[in-house]
């Protein structure tokens, strides 16, 4: 595709192709793409690549309790990473749990951003008193640290896999929808929407077929950075005790279980689940650097 | 001005009340704290009284009344569980907490400034390079498994200092202290490092980005002309006009260390007010969260009223930039 640039004619096709290629620029960003789409393959996959269900407690056998990587379980597989305080084999807790936080996070900044751009789009077209309260309520929020509103909106929802999305989506539709609220407001100015509007199209239509596409570039840089952060907030409301339950135990539960161990020198209960954290934000963290710098039309040359 | 600062305080005073309701009736949503303060085998009689001791046999409308009523006097309840005043029991935590934070603040600048210094003035290096890196991963860490990881390295691997771990070591701490006794400053520097982290990035891109803005400035060239040592340009005037936004912006972060300080200090088991809020948090002791939110939006609010007042006095090109980023 790339092979000869200057005889591709201009299509729609070729904007995503040099978006491809300006991505493909950067050996970093296409390293963290690999290492984050590798770990969600085997997120999805972990029941095929796993020696045992750690969640099945006919599997688990609690004489494996605490055992360092590389012996041998009583089951005859070879406990890699170790296992933790329950008896369950590491590795497959950690990739039982990279599932859950991945969906965890995933889903939350996918219903925040449909919740907060919608409520952005909103704002920026109807402007008056109802844009002015909704940036207040957007201001106040973001003045305030994420993990403080999000351990107070625990305090008030209780416990649960809902309950935490829920707290989630409350903390991050602020950003998304000061985000698309600003690319809107420069956008409904342009002819294109008086255009619309001469048609007589209607105001959802206009909003959402026609202004919405526009923002997307900001929306989806937002969008991956924002996700990152679900992914660690869980993780740290887990870690501290108000965030899943045991029953679904994500990175970060995994992470606070071994905390009680470390101090005794049986360090691979809580490192090991945590490098898998660390590997999942640092990579979607750096593809969206890459997107920002990719999708931002102020840096190009 | 008078009336934009009196108009930020009505504000304020309506994102108080409205946070009060939301907690307030909230945390009376998710369980009536009664059955989690008294032990099973009490008899009914028992419990009603014990209720009654508390107020919570009444409406949740006639409690908030009450709860309103005494917070204008400056009583904002007492603690189901300890059973003594929410807010002393805050403020009695708060020392450990600002200690903490305060400790924190310093380390970001000692480690950030000199780091960011260099990153500014030698920007093609390889070790300038390695520095932004970091920083980039100081944001990304999540903050409770770097504070994992320096208590596996240098609590339970080195052995050089306490990681304040949990249960009797905690009583040795001199919290009041802490700062000025070696064995207290000891206690204090894992969870201050672990605080510090993600202010030691903030500043290293502050001051990087500080230093190339004011390097190819006139009075930089003018004091090179004058013959002065380089050494003299960067630690007088290149510092000295770097180091203001660069304060201020970390003093205004102020806010979010107290905030941050809820993982940290449980990680270390520092007996501040961010671990009260947890413990308060899973034992529903509705006074205690009521009262520490309470004071962190007026916290906020006086933080975030400095900053537009600051936003004002200083030229606008702060505001635009900061949009900008």
């Amino acid at each position: 595709m790339s092979g000869n640039p200057a005889m591709s004619a201009p299509v729609i096709e070729t904007l995503f192709q040099r978006f491809l290629a300006e991505m493909l620029e950067d050996r970093i960003a296409v390293g963290a793409l690999l290492v984050f789409a590798a770990l969600v393959a085997v997120a999805v996959m972990a029941p095929f690549i796993t020696p045992q269900n750690p969640y099945d407690l006919a599997q688990v056998d609690i004489l494996d309790a605490r055992l360092p990587p590389g012996t041998k379980a009583s089951e005859g597989f070879t406990l890699v990473l170790g296992s933790d305080g329950t008896g369950r084999d590491l590795y497959s807790a950690i990739l039982y749990g990279l599932r859950i936080s991945l969906s965890v996070g995933a889903l939350s900044g996918v219903i925040a951003m449909v919740v907060g751009a919608s409520i952005g789009l909103v704002a920026a077209y109807v402007g008056g008193w109802v844009e002015a309260t909704i940036m207040r309520i957007v201001d106040l929020q973001l003045s305030l640290p994420a993990v403080l509103v999000a351990l107070i909106l625990v305090a008030v929802l209780g416990k649960g896999v809902d309950k935490i999305i829920l707290a989630l989506v409350i903390v991050q539709w602020a950003y998304y929808a000061r985000t698309v609220r600003a690319s809107a407001l420069v956008e409904r100015r342009k002819e294109y929407v008086d255009a619309a509007v001469c048609l007589d199209l209607s105001q959802s239509r206009i909003l959402f077929r026609h202004i919405l596409p526009n923002c997307l570039a900001p929306l989806i840089v937002v969008g991956t950075v924002q996700t990152a952060h679900a992914i660690a907030l869980e993780a740290t409301l887990s870690f501290l005790g108000v965030g899943l339950p045991q029953t679904e135990p994500s990175l970060g539960v995994l992470i606070a279980n071994g905390f009680q161990y470390m101090l005794s020198g049986r360090y691979w209960i809580s490192f090991f689940p945590g490098i898998a954290l660390l590997l999942t934000i640092v990579s979607i963290n750096l593809v969206g650097d890459r997107l920002r710098d990719v999708l931002n039309p102020r840096l190009k040359r | 001005m008078t009336a934009f600062i009196l108009r930020r305080l009505l504000q304020s005073l309506i994102v108080l009340l409205a946070m009060i309701v939301i907690v307030f009736f909230g945390v009376h949503v998710v369980g009536d704290p009664i059955w989690l303060l008294v032990s099973p085998d009490l008899t009914q009689d028992q419990i009603a009284e014990v209720a009654r001791q508390l107020g919570l046999d009444r409406p949740i409308w006639e409690q908030f009344a009450v709860f309103l009523g005494n917070a204008l006097h400056g009583d904002l309840g007492i603690s189901f569980v300890h059973g003594q005043p929410a807010m002393k029991l805050i403020l009695e935590r708060m020392p450990a907490t600002m200690e903490l934070a305060l400790f924190a603040l310093v380390l970001a600048l000692v480690i950030g400034l000199p780091l960011g210094l260099y990153a500014g003035l030698r920007p093609e290096r390889a070790s300038s390079r390695a520095i932004m890196a970091a920083s980039i991963l100081g944001f990304s860490l999540p903050t409770f498994w770097v504070g994992l990881m320096l208590i596996m390295v240098f609590a339970v691997i080195l052995g050089w200092l306490p990681s304040t771990g949990r249960g009797p070591t905690i009583a040795v701490l001199g919290i009041e202290t802490s700062l000025l006794s070696l064995k207290g400053l000891s206690h204090a520097l894992l969870p201050a490092i672990n605080l510090a982290l993600l202010k030691v990035s903030l500043v290293i891109r502050l001051t990087r980005a500080g230093v190339r803005e004011v390097l190819p400035l006139d009075f930089i060239k003018f004091a090179r002309a004058k013959g002065l040592s380089e050494t003299r340009i960067v630690l007088v005037h290149l510092l000295r006009n770097i180091l203001i936004p660069v304060v201020t912006v970390i003093g205004l972060e102020f806010g979010s260390l107290v905030a941050f300080s809820v993982v940290t200090e449980s990680i270390f088991a520092w007996p501040g007010m961010g671990k009260l809020l947890l413990d308060s948090i899973q034992r529903v002791d509705r006074p205690v969260i009521v009262a520490y939110v309470m004071l962190i939006v007026v916290l906020f609010v006086v933080i975030n009223l400095i900053v537009d007042l600051l936003y004002c006095l200083l030229d606008p090109r702060v505001r635009l930039q900061d949009q900008a980023s």
